[in-house]
C-alpha cells in the first residue's frame, strides 16, 4: 500500500527490549530503528535472538521490558482489534514457509483477501494469480498443493501470501536458507524489486551473505544481547568489533564481498531495467 | 483497518456527467468494499470522450489498481476513447505494472474445468482405490511378516525396550478406563437381565448370563475397541507425523528398518498387553454383575461365585482371551499400515489417524463375527 502523508518515517523504533527465558538472557537492551523504503538485515550468530526477536515484532511474543513501535504504533497493550489490523499491514515470510497445507497455492495466497475484504471471488484469485506470477511461480503451481513444491517454490509461495494485502511493511526470516544459487539470486532480485514497486519497507534476518552485501541497504549485527553495529555492509566491514568481524571473516564472506564489488558496477544499468515498469 | 474504513474514506466513482469520471478515496483491497460490484453499470456509448479523473485517490493498491485497469480495458473495448488523468506518478508506477500482470494472464489459457464424474466412473474408482487398499495391506502384513521372521532367526535384533515401553503405555495406563467401563457393562448386563430372570424365578442363572457373556463377549469386545481407540490412533498419529517430517525416511537411509522400530514392538507390545487387559475386564465385569446380582436379586455373593464356578468352564474365559489376541494384531497393523500410508502434510495425518480407528473397530467385529460362527461349527 503506498502511503502518501509521511507524518514518520521512523517504521520500526525498538528500544531499549529485553527478553529472557528463565534465567537465560536473550536481549538485554537492544535499539534499532528502520527507516520507511528501506532494506534493513538483522545478522547474528545462531542463539543470538533473532528470530525471538522478529517474533516479538510480529506479536507473537510479547518482550519482558522495553518497547517496540512498528508502524508508529505501540505493540504494548494493544487492543485485539488494532492488532489484526496491525497483522493486515504486514506481511511476513516464515522460515519454513508456513503455508497451510489443505488448500492450494493459490487459495493460500487468496485466503487473506478472501478473509478480510469484500472483494469477489473472481477478483481474489486474478490478484492471487499475479501476485504468484511476480514471486517467480509458474501458473500450473498455482493449482498445487504446498507438500508438492520444492524448497525454493515454497519459499516463493510464501511471499505471495506474504503479499497478498499489499504491506506496507515485509518480514522475511531466512529468506534463502536452503536454496540453490540461483533461485537465491532471484530471490535478490525479487526483494529489491518489490521494494521500489510498492515502496515497501523490507527487515531480513538472514546469514546469507550474498543476499546482504546485494541488497541490504543497512545491516544491524546481534550479539551478546545488543545491537553491536549498524551500517551499510561496507561500513560493518571496515569496523574493528570482534562481533561484527567475525561475520567479514573467512573465505566465504570475502567471495561474498568481492563478487559484491563485481556486480555493483554491472548492476547500474540492470537495475534501471528491472525496477522500472515491465509493460 | 477492515473495519475502521469510514465511508468518506472508501473508494468512489462519481459517473453523473457523461464526458468525465471522478475516483476518489482509497482504492484498497480493504477500501473497495462494494465498489467492484457497482463498477459494471458505468457504460457509454461508443467513440465517447471520456476523462477519468484520478486526483483524488488518496491509496492505491495491487486491488485497486487491477479494478481500475479492468475498467479501463473494459471501456476501451467498448470503443470509448478513454484517458486516465491526475494519477499519481507513483501509483502510476503501480498501473503499470498491473496492466502488464493483467495481460499475461491473458496470455495464459484457461484451464476447462474438469467434468463432474459419471456415478459409473465413480464407483469404478471407489473400488479401485478400496481394491488398491487391500493389496497394501497385504504387502504390509507381508513386509510386517517377513521382519518378524528376522526378530525370530536373530533374537539379539528384538528391542526390548520399546517393547516394555509400549506395553506400559497400551496397557498398564489404559488399566482404569478398562477396569471402569467393563464394571460398569456388568452392571448393565446384569440389570437388564434381572428383570426377566425374577419372572421365572431362576435368580442364580444370573451368574451364567453375566459370567459367559462378559469371559466370551464383552470383555475382549469393549477392551478392543478402547483399545482402538486409545493406541490404535496413538500409532498412525505418530508414524504419521514422521513419515510427515522424513524422519521414516532419515531411518531408512541410516539403515534402521522401520517396521522393526516402529510397528514390530508395537505388534508385539499390543498382543501381551491386550489379553491381560481382557483378563482385568473379565474380572471387572464380573463384579459388576455380582453387585447388581446381590442389590436386584438377593443373590449373595458366595452363591453367585458357586454357580459362576460351575456354569463358566475354563474354555470360555480362553476363548475370550484368544479372541483378544487376534484383536490385538488387527488394531496394531491398522494403526501402523495406516500411519505408514501417511502422505503430504497435517491434513492427511488426521484423515489417516481417522481411517485407523474406524477400519480397526470394523475389522475387530467382523473379527467376532467370524470367531462366533467358526465356533459354532465347532461346538466350542
Amino acid at each position: 500500500m503506498l502511503q502518501v502523508d509521511t507524518t514518520t518515517n521512523i517504521i520500526i523504533q525498538v528500544s531499549n527490549l529485553c527478553t529472557r527465558f528463565g534465567n537465560h538472557v536473550v536481549h538485554s537492551g537492544v535499539t534499532f530503528q528502520v527507516y520507511r523504503g528501506e532494506i534493513f538485515a538483522l545478522i547474528g550468530g545462531s542463539g543470538s535472538g533473532k528470530s525471538t526477536l522478529l517474533r516479538e515484532m510480529i506479536m507473537l511474543h510479547q518482550p519482558d521490558s522495553g518497547s517496540i513501535e512498528v508502524l508508529g504504533i505501540d505493540l504494548q497493550e494493544l487492543a485485539e482489534a488494532a492488532t489484526l489490523s496491525l497483522h493486515t499491514r504486514c506481511g511476513v515470510v516464515f522460515q519454513q514457509g508456513g503455508l497451510f497445507d489443505s488448500l492450494t497455492v493459490r487459495e493460500n495466497v487468496g485466503l487473506p483477501l478472501r478473509e478480510h475484504t469484500q472483494l469477489s471471488n473472481a477478483l481474489i484469485d486474478e490478484i492471487a494469480n499475479s501476485k504468484i506470477e511476480m514471486t517467480g511461480l509458474s501458473a500450473e503451481s498455482a493449482d498445487q498443493f504446498p507438500h508438492q513444491l520444492s524448497g525454493g517454490m515454497l519459499k516463493r509461495a510464501s511471499l505471495a501470501r506474504a503479499l497478498s494485502l499489499d504491506p506496507e511493511l515485509l518480514f522475511l526470516d531466512e529468506p534463502t536458507a536452503g536454496l540453490d544459487p540461483m533461485s537465491a539470486d532471484g530471490i535478490d532480485e525479487l526483494v529489491r524489486r518489490l521494494r521500489d514497486l510498492f515502496g515497501l519497507t523490507i527487515l531480513i534476518i538472514t546469514h546469507d551473505l550474498d543476499l546482504l552485501w546485494q541488497v541490504a541497504d543497512r545491516v544491524a549485527v546481534l550479539a551478546d544481547g545488543k545491537v553491536q553495529a549498524t551500517g551499510s555492509m561496507a561500513e560493518l566491514a571496515a569496523m574493528k568489533n570482534t562481533a561484527v568481524q567475525a561475520f567479514f571473516e573467512g573465505p566465504r564472506a570475502r567471495a561474498a564481498a568481492q563478487q559484491s564489488e563485481k556486480l555493483t558496477t554491472a548492476r547500474e544499468d540492470k537495475v534501471t531495467s528491472c525496477t522500472g515498469a515491465p509493460s | 483497518m477492515p473495519k475502521a474504513i469510514r465511508l468518506s474514506h472508501a473508494a468512489r466513482i462519481i459517473s453523473n456527467e457523461a464526458q468525465s469520471l471522478a475516483l476518489s478515496g482509497q482504492w484498497t483491497a480493504f477500501g473497495l468494499g462494494i465498489l467492484e460490484k457497482q463498477i459494471d453499470s458505468i457504460r457509454r456509448p461508443r467513440n465517447t470522450k471520456l476523462f477519468a479523473d484520478a486526483t483524488q485517490i488518496e491509496l492505491f493498491d495491487t486491488a485497486g489498481a487491477w479494478v481500475l485497469q479492468s475498467l479501463l480495458l473494459r471501456l476501451e473495448k467498448d470503443e470509448v476513447l478513454v484517458t486516465l488523468i491526475g494519477l499519481r506518478p507513483e501509483f502510476g508506477k503501480l498501473l503499470a505494472f498491473v496492466d502488464h500482470q493483467i495481460a499475461t494472464q491473458m496470455a495464459i489459457p484457461h484451464k476447462v474445468p474438469l467434468k463432474s464424474h459419471s456415478l459409473l466412473d465413480r464407483l469404478g474408482r471407489a473400488v479401485v482405490s478400496v481394491i488398491s487398499e487391500a493389496m497394501a495391506l497385504l504387502t504390509f502384513v507381508g513386509e510386517s511378516a517377513n521382519a518378524f521372521g528376522d526378530w525370530i532367526v536373530h533374537p539379539s535384533r528384538i528391542r526390548w525396550r520399546p517393547i516394555l515401553f509400549n506395553i506400559r503405555s497400551a496397557g498398564v495406563d489404559a488399566l482404569p478406563i478398562v477396569g471402569l467401563l467393563s464394571f460398569l457393562l456388568g452392571v448393565v448386563v446384569a440389570y437388564q437381565s434381572a428383570d426377566q430372570l425374577m419372572r421365572y424365578g431362576a435368580n442364580i442363572f444370573i451368574a451364567d448370563i453375566v459370567g459367559i457373556s462378559m469371559l466370551r463377549e464383552f470383555a475382549p469386545l469393549v477392551t478392543a475397541i478402547i483399545i482402538a481407540g486409545r493406541s490404535g490412533s496413538a500409532y498412525a498419529a505418530q508414524i504419521g507425523t514422521m513419515e510427515v517430517t522424513e524422519e521414516i525416511d532419515a531411518m531408512r537411509t541410516v539403515g534402521i528398518p522401520p517396521l522393526g522400530l516402529l510397528m514390530l514392538p508395537k505388534l508385539i507390545a499390543l498382543m501381551i498387553a491386550l489379553p491381560l487387559l481382557t483378563v482385568f475386564a473379565d474380572l471387572l465385569g464380573v463384579a459388576g454383575g455380582m453387585v447388581m446380582a446381590q442389590s436386584q436379586l438377593a443373590v449373595s455373593y458366595g452363591e453367585f461365585l458357586d454357580r459362576l464356578v460351575k456354569a463358566v468352564g475354563i474354555g470360555t474365559c480362553l476363548v475370550g482371551i484368544g479372541k483378544a489376541v487376534i484383536f490385538a494384531a488387527i488394531i496394531a497393523v491398522i494403526g501402523c499400515f495406516q500411519g505408514f500410508r501417511t502422505r503430504g502434510g497435517a491434513d492427511s495425518v488426521g484423515r489417516q489417524t481417522t481411517r485407523s480407528v474406524v477400519e480397526a473397530i470394523f475389522l475387530v467385529i467382523v473379527a467376532d463375527a467370524l470367531f462366533s460362527v467358526v465356533f459354532s461349527a465347532l461346538d466350542l
